[in-house]
């Protein structure tokens, strides 16, 4: 079984720079890509763009979409596709609108403001949702009907069962405790937001150390300690960069006022407070990390991305590739759960159009982030960028004046030209998949 | 067949299976003795690779019983097989192309460290085994769509080496091969045997069913046509059970 051919071109000849950091090309080109829109639009926009309010508004918006991208990528890389994610959102934040604002406190007379109201509110919203994505899941893993039908179906079936279950009327959210996953109703302030920026660095270091240990005792090679550090230096700066940029966000006087009178206290003279990292944006962090663990790390990571590439050889091994469909549809439909709560709290209340073509945004993050229609290939972080790259075009768009269906077009061509750019990228390096 | 009383490592009893109307494996007994290598031989659809396919768990017998040791064993799928010290070597090798070799390898069976895939000791151990099976090999980081058809075909094997198999199938192993790898496989296989496992091979290459087989089956449309022991016949024996669908004169006694 000797193939020597093979064995010179493994050793290492030059190696250039980008390299040896490890980085690869497809993350490159997105971050180059999203640079470029950056600064398009802070010049344009004669510096506005790149504001702390805006950077804080475009993370925000960004948050739900993002999360159900992190969703979407496992689902496409299963070689399925789940079109009823923004109908799934509708229905959770139906019921999520209705138990804080009538089921609940009629049924167990809960009270205004009432942190019970919060949990059960969450607890009801995600569990509508892993049920949606679950029976999806068992159509499709036991039943074998086409994801593509299954979904159409539940674009449908969720986006009218919210129309009924709320009576087509919109819910505001009453409970003072939902709307701190919104926007500027829930942000850490700047002394918390610095401290999760320096525990999140000193995380991210600590994890490349101990994977770069970890393969020193198993005797592989490691990239030179300056590329490391490098890395590292990279990411540390980008977290307290960013966190510093929001922290440079002050809070309104006017709102501050209301925020101390709610307390029963008035501002101090000269008070001032930032807004700092909003706590919806803290939850797509913390998603984005829990699924990369999970598609790295996890057996169900594994078999999912096992189960992409040959659907065969997953069975044969004994990968359990039903049941692991029903998981991650539960999972996509926990997701849409999540983005429910933080999308509703953002508008304060529950519209009858929530979500609505969010399928095709949250399509779109995923395959511009690189995840392949073809399965078995996809990222977390890339879906992620893909949502950021999306949603800083449409507000750089909005803030230079393109109307609204132009900036939809923009955004068509966008997701065309990433997937052929990919396409001919592959076929001159000799990529096959 | 019962080889001085010494009881078979499996045994398959009868076993059928058909696809819609197509008999693909028709009331075919056959068994394997540990140590012993037994070759199923057949022309192209002969059922072969459908009736190690109900040991290995990937199909459902419609009738039959497998025996293990003697008892009646229960494979529903791949993983009851493994269970029962069964590895296989898939004729179409059963590898996730966008994995690399070590996902590979321990697919279904991972090395966990706190609840986490230990990757670095998966491919540690993978270039463990590989040293032996391959020595050239040396695309451990790369997807295993990146390897010739050798380096698959190694890779397939080592994962069904590895695991400390008491019963191995290989359908057509050396398939894509060339002649000197093909020679590394046939000294694995003597080796194993040496090692007490019994393996089935499906092999098309009478030369080397004849130098690594102790017994042979031969298949036609779904049923056994005979089984022989190798060192009793010569090769156009095998050759004309394969053609003719029916047992020499000299033997069918
Ligand atoms: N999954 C399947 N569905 C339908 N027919 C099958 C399936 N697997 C095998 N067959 C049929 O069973 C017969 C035996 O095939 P196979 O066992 O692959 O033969 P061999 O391995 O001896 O070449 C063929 O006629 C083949 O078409
Ligand atoms: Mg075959």
């Amino acid at each position: 079984m000797a193939d020597i051919s093979e064995a010179a071109s493994a050793s290492g000849t030059k190696r250039g720079v980008l390299a040896t950091l490890e980085l690869d090309a497809r993350l490159l080109g997105m971050l180059v890509a999203f640079l470029a829109i950056v600064l398009i639009f802070t010049v344009w926009t004669g510096g506005t763009f790149i504001q702390p309010r805006n950077v804080f508004n475009i993370s925000v918006q960004t948050v739900p979409v993002a999360i159900m991208a992190c969703g979407m990528v496992f689902v496409i890389v299963t070689r399925h596709i789940d079109l009823s994610v923004g109908s799934m959102l509708a229905m959770c934040s139906a019921v999520m609108a209705m138990s804080q604002a009538y089921w609940l406190p009629s049924l167990f007379g809960l009270e205004y403001g009432n942190p019970m109201v919060l949990v059960l509110t969450i607890l009801i919203g995600f569990t509508s949702g892993i049920l949606m994505g679950a029976a999806t899941g068992w159509l499709v893993g036991y039943q074998q009907i086409p994801s593509f039908i299954v979904t159409l179906g539940g674009l449908f079936i969720w986006r009218n069962v919210n129309w009924f279950t709320t009576n087509g009327q919109s819910v505001s959210l009453t409970d003072p405790n939902l709307l701190m996953f919104g926007g500027t109703e829930g942000v850490l302030g700047a002394p918390a937001s610095y401290a999760v920026g320096i525990a999140a660095s000193v995380v991210a270091v600590l994890t490349m150390m101990a994977a770069r240990k970890n393969k020193i005792g198993h005797g592989f090679v490691v990239k030179p300690m300056w590329a490391e550090g490098t890395m590292m230096a990279i990411i540390v700066a980008t977290i307290m960069l960013f966190v510093h940029w929001l922290s440079l966000y002050e809070i309104p006087a006017g709102k501050l006022r209301r925020m101390f009178e709610a307390r029963g206290e008035t501002v101090p003279e000269g008070y001032t407070a930032m807004h700092g990292l909003p706590i919806s944006v803290l939850i797509l962090i913390l998603v984005a990390v829990v699924m990369t663990v999970v598609a790295r790390k996890t057996r169900f990571g594994r078999y999912i991305f096992a189960a992409g590439g040959n659907p065969d050889a997953a069975e044969l091994s004994g990968v359990d590739t039903k049941w692991l469909t029903v998981k991650v549809f539960a999972l996509m439909g926990f997701l849409c759960g999540l983005a429910a709560l933080i999308a509703q709290a953002r508008l304060q209340s529950h519209g009858n159009d929530i979500g609505m073509l969010e399928e095709l945004r949250v399509i779109a993050a995923a395959v511009i982030g690189g995840t392949a229609l073809a399965g078995g290939v996809g990222t977390i972080y890339g879906a992620v960028l893909g949502a950021l790259i999306m949603q800083s075009l449409q507000s750089g768009m909005a803030m230079v004046g393109v109307d609204t269906p132009f900036q939809n077009i923009i955004v068509g061509l966008v997701l065309i030209v990433a997937v052929w750019v990919d396409i001919i990228y592959r076929k001159r390096m000799g990529i096959s998949k | 067949m019962n080889r001085d009383g010494q009881t078979p490592l499996v045994e398959l009893r009868d076993i059928s299976i058909a696809f819609g109307g197509i008999k693909a494996v028709d009331h075919v007994s056959i068994d394997l003795y540990p140590g012993e290598v037994v070759g199923l031989l057949g022309h192209n659809g002969a059922g072969k690779s459908t009736l190690i396919k109900c040991l290995s768990g990937a199909y459902h017998m419609d009738a039959g019983e497998i025996r293990v040791n003697g008892e009646k064993a229960h494979i529903e799928n791949p993983r009851d097989a493994r269970a029962y010290n069964i590895e296989t070597i898939y004729q179409t090798l059963a590898l996730a192309d966008n994995l690399d070799a070590a996902s590979n390898l321990f697919l279904g069976r991972e090395i966990m460290r706190n609840g986490l895939v230990d990757d670095a000791k998966m491919e540690a151990e993978t270039r463990k085994i590989m040293g032996r099976l391959n020595p050239n090999f040396k695309k451990f980081n790369d997807p295993v769509s990146a390897l010739s058809g050798g380096q698959r075909q190694s890779v397939a094997i080592a994962r069904a080496v590895y695991f400390n198999a008491r019963i191995l199938i290989m359908d057509e192993p050396t398939a894509a091969l060339g002649p000197h790898e093909t020679q590394m496989v046939a000294e694995l296989i003597q080796e194993l045997k040496a090692q007490g496992i019994g393996i089935f091979l499906i092999e098309h290459d009478i030369h080397n069913v004849m130098k690594l087989c102790d017994r042979a089956s031969v298949m036609k449309n779904g049923q056994l046509v005979g089984t022989v022991n190798v060192n009793e016949v010569t090769d156009d024996d095998i050759l004309g059970m394969i053609i003719l669908g029916k047992k020499p004169a000299h033997l069918a006694a």
